[in-house]
């Protein structure tokens, strides 16, 4: 029977670049960034990398495909680089990769990098791609604001909560957002706002206006992994290690049946449930210290609340207006900003999510540092509600 | 040629029209306009429009279900032929007709044939086919989407719609007695092969020496060999202009006509698919007995005498009530950029290539043109698109295929994207849920922002899904629009 991940495996160091729009970088100097900060962390050299695995999403767009492009900007020497993509959780199945192999013996420390360079366009917003040659014949040409818009619309008739009252509790997470990312040096976003500015920005896709909506930006994140015992015989005395690491995929199911509410995101309460198991969690909402979710729009990250398993069905709003969620709540979110405020580089962001649980964990996130965290929680999900990619990682220290 | 043997069975089964909602007021195009005609036209009434995503291959679908909605008691799977008249067809070297037969998933063998060249092509088609006295039942669709130059006539009196009628053995709404034709190479307007807009000469010209006199001896002509007196006619249907018509019914002693002066009105003439517009209009108020002259004109003329023989009808397809659903455009930029006469801003993202992989589209033509999803055997849920393994219950190679295009749909969430391309912002989009499981995620069309609520009922229309500007070639599905007859706002 499988044993899972627990406290298998240590991370001994990460780095992540500055979040933006970084014009002054390609995708070679955003991975370097990011790898300069983790390599001095972990007190390691390039050579003692095993094995490498790159996330990119929109390889096409200026990074290319395979690992070389990880290989290449690193000087490594000549280990295996695997490149990834799973959408948007594609940062944390680059970790998945580098912890599995760490946790196999198949090397004895492996690197992790999610980076992406989105700024290339010429436009806002994510590049335009295929959805593949039969969906393009009949699927619409969506955006990513007008798919994961439709979650407000389905979640209001679901629960019979008015959109007003639905947008209140949307503005309040962008709010909350912004007020934690002006802790963040490296976030793509430094600017306080209020909710009257968030319900009347410009609408982007009904009833998202621009300000519910996380920022486009460049960048790269990155973790290097070894075994627990490893780690402690390398210094690394009280290590931050892997409690779960859970994907669940849509199986078309959302996309097809009408049994699917549009209200709820399906693969985030499995792999969540997967997770907390993994991780022996009963509860939640006690148990855990802090958590980044995918709030690559407002509305996810209030329904994510519920699927999580943090607030009960229907109660997201409600739990959201009473500051449950936010830096002084029950359970703080988005601590560092989250991808509204930090920035959503999409190859990266997983592994920029393990990064923050990760400073506060071992203590130095600095003017945002929570007291005393135990666990960690975080959370993707790439693509859209409909068909989407959904992982839980959670983190904490080695038991006994 | 006459109405020679015993054939009062076969007749006009079923008659429907089916009008775009957007109208735009003759008055908005003066105002916009008129500045280049001078000369202060009176301008009075609305001229409908297709949307961006319609042309006339989707309106005929359009009207050819109404029509064949109206004789539900008639399986479809025996439509014995398709006709499709039109002198704008989207293909010029492929089946247009084809793509109206497979979205009304009609039998592939009844080899479906595009009628073209003239705007008599459907009065000639209509006439072929009931002399040859085929039970049938045969499918003659007719729909026209004749653009015309900003201030031109054309543009202040042309019409976009579409019509079409079933004939064949059974229970007719309408007998047709006699009919006539005659050719004149009479070149009053033209449009030549691969251009837009067509050319049009003086119309007294075309009044005085192509109209009255050639169309007088057909009437003539006609009524003779039904021996029926021109005083016994009720209505007098003809695509002509109010002068060359009031000319005409004066020549041949009809003036206690009524005609369709109304349609011309308000919707503007429609090219080859007007007189079964007017005909299904015409047939909508008539009493049994009613006698009515239809008038095909284009080179010459078609003349048919029809008797009504079914009552007036009133359903949410009739003309009346599609008029009453119209939308009025008050932007005349909004109605030309629509129409592709003004190029507009498209952003970036207006530059996604829609290229189509042909080889996709053909494993998948009659589920994307059909709109067929599957049906399980094994647990009786509906899905789309249809696969092998069913997404409600894992059976394996259980499905069978089954249109949605009939079904109304629920809207269960949607939204108004102003990020994403649409020829027409935002792209409205959301999700549908269908009866017996089915959800698919789908573009509206016709509603404006503001307009579509969650748990409204939708009903799904045959429209362009992409236009491919660089290969020209367009691609089609399905898209929910406000039920038939509807008014578009909530």
């Amino acid at each position: 029977m499988a044993e899972g991940i627990r406290d298998r495996v240590a991370i001994i160091g990460m780095g992540c670049s500055r979040f933006g729009e970084r014009w002054d970088c390609g995708p070679e100097e955003l991975m370097q960034e990011a790898f300069h900060e983790a390599r001095e962390d972990a007190g390691i050299e390039p050579a003692q990398i095993g094995a490498a695995w790159l996330g990119v999403f929109f390889q096409e767009q200026s990074t290319g495909k395979s690992g070389l492009p990880l290989s290449q900007a690193l000087r490594l020497p000549n280990v295996p680089v695997t490149r990834v993509e799973n959408l948007c959780a594609t940062g944390t199945e680059a970790l998945r990769g580098a912890v599995y192999a760490v946790a196999a013996g198949a090397c004895d420390i492996a690197l992790a990098m999610g980076m992406e360079k989105l700024k290339d366009t010429g436009y806002a917003g994510l590049p335009e791609r295929t959805r593949g040659s039969f969906e393009d014949l009949w699927q619409p040409a969506s955006t990513a604001p007008g798919s994961f818009a439709q979650l407000a619309s389905a979640y209001a008739r679901r629960h019979g909560i008015s959109m007003d009252e639905i947008r209140r509790a949307m503005a309040h997470i962008s709010v909350k957002s912004h007020q934690n990312a002006l802790h963040n040096p490296k976030a793509h976003l430094h600017r306080e706002i209020t909710e009257k500015q968030v319900l009347e920005a410009p609408m982007v896709a009904w009833p998202l206006g621009v300000l519910d909506c996380c920022g486009v930006s460049d960048g790269a994140a990155c973790a290097v992994v070894t075994t627990v015992d490893n780690a402690r015989k390398m210094g690394h005395r009280e290590p931050v290690v892997v409690k779960s690491l859970q994907l669940a995929p849509s199986n078309g199911w959302e996309l097809s049946s009408n049994e699917w509410d549009g209200a709820h995101t399906v693969t985030t309460r499995l792999a969540a449930e997967r997770a907390y198991r993994e991780a022996g969690i009963t509860r939640p909402l006690e148990e855990l210290s802090l958590f980044e979710v995918h709030d690559c729009f407002s509305i996810t990250e209030l329904v994510v609340m519920e699927d999580l398993g943090l607030s009960e069905p229907g109660r997201a709003v409600a739990d959201v207006l009473d500051g449950r969620y936010d830096i002084d709540g029950v359970l703080p979110c988005q601590t560092d900003g989250g991808l509204k405020c930090f920035g959503h580089p999409i190859g990266a962001s997983g592994l920029r999510m393990a990064y923050e649980i990760y400073l506060q964990l071992s203590g130095r996130a600095g003017e945002r540092q929570l007291d005393a965290p135990r666990l960690g929680l975080t959370h993707n999900l790439g693509g859209v509600p409909n068909r989407n990619v959904a992982s839980v990682s959670i983190f904490g220290h080695a038991d006994g | 040629m006459s109405a020679s043997g015993k054939d009062g069975e076969c007749g006009i089964l079923a008659c429907a029209a089916y009008l775009p909602r957007g109208r735009i007021a003759r008055e908005t195009l003066e105002e916009a306009t008129g500045w280049v005609t001078g000369m202060g036209r009176r301008s009075s009434g609305t001229r409908h429009f297709a949307n961006w995503d319609e042309d006339s291959i989707t309106m005929a679908v359009e009207a050819a279900r109404h029509a064949l909605q109206r004789m539900s008691d008639e399986p479809t799977s025996e439509v014995a032929s398709l006709n499709l008249a039109t002198t704008t067809a989207p293909f010029a070297d492929r089946s247009n007709a084809g793509i109206v037969r497979e979205a009304l998933n009609l039998n592939a063998d009844l080899s479906p044939a595009d009628r073209g060249g003239s705007r008599r092509a459907a009065t000639s088609a209509l006439i072929d086919l009931w002399a040859r006295r085929q039970s049938g039942p045969h499918l003659l669709c007719a729909a026209d989407c004749i653009d015309a130059l900003p201030a031109s006539d054309g543009e202040r009196d042309l019409g976009h719609g579409a019509a079409a009628v079933v004939i064949g053995a059974g229970n007719p709404v309408a007998r047709i007695r006699a009919a006539a034709a005659r050719h004149e190479d009479f070149v009053d307007r033209y449009r030549e092969s691969g251009t837009r807009f067509e050319y049009r000469l003086e119309p007294r010209w075309t009044r005085d020496a192509g109209t009255v006199s050639q169309l007088h001896d057909l009437i003539g002509q006609v009524l003779a060999e039904a021996d029926t007196a021109a005083t016994d006619i009720k209505a007098f249907l003809s695509p002509l202009p109010p002068d060359a018509e009031r000319a005409v019914l004066r020549a041949a002693g009809l003036t206690q006509c009524v005609t369709a002066a109304p349609l011309r009105d308000s919707v503007g003439t429609c090219g080859s698919a007007h007189p079964l517009v007017m005909l299904s209009w015409a047939l909508e108020s008539a009493e049994p007995g009613d006698q009515l002259l239809l008038i095909g004109a284009g080179q010459g003329f078609d003349v048919l005498l029809i008797e009504a023989s079914g009552g007036a009808s009133d359903d949410p397809m009739s003309v009346g009530r599609q008029l009453a659903a119209g939308r009025t455009e008050s932007n005349y930029v909004r109605y030309a950029a629509l129409r592709g006469l003004l190029p507009v801003e498209t952003g970036l993202r207006g530059e996604r290539d829609t290229r189509t992989a042909h080889s996709a589209h053909y494993r998948r033509h009659s589920d994307l043109t059909g709109f067929n999803g599957g049906r399980c055997v094994a647990c009786g849920k509906l899905q789309f698109p249809r696969s092998r393994i069913c997404v409600h219950c894992h059976a394996d190679g259980m499905q069978t295929p089954e249109s949605l295009a009939g079904l109304t749909g629920t809207v269960n969430s949607f939204t108004e994207d102003w990020l994403a391309y649409s020829p027409r912002p935002p792209l409205m989009f959301g999700n549908i849920h269908f009866p017996d499981g089915a959800n698919v995620m789908m573009e509206f069309s016709d509603f404006l922002p503001g307009e579509i609520e969650t748990g409204q009922s939708v009903r799904m229309a045959f429209r362009i899904k992409d236009i491919d500007t660089r290969r020209h070639f367009r691609r089609y599905f399905w898209k929910p629009v406000p039920l038939a007859g509807e008014q578009s706002g909530g």
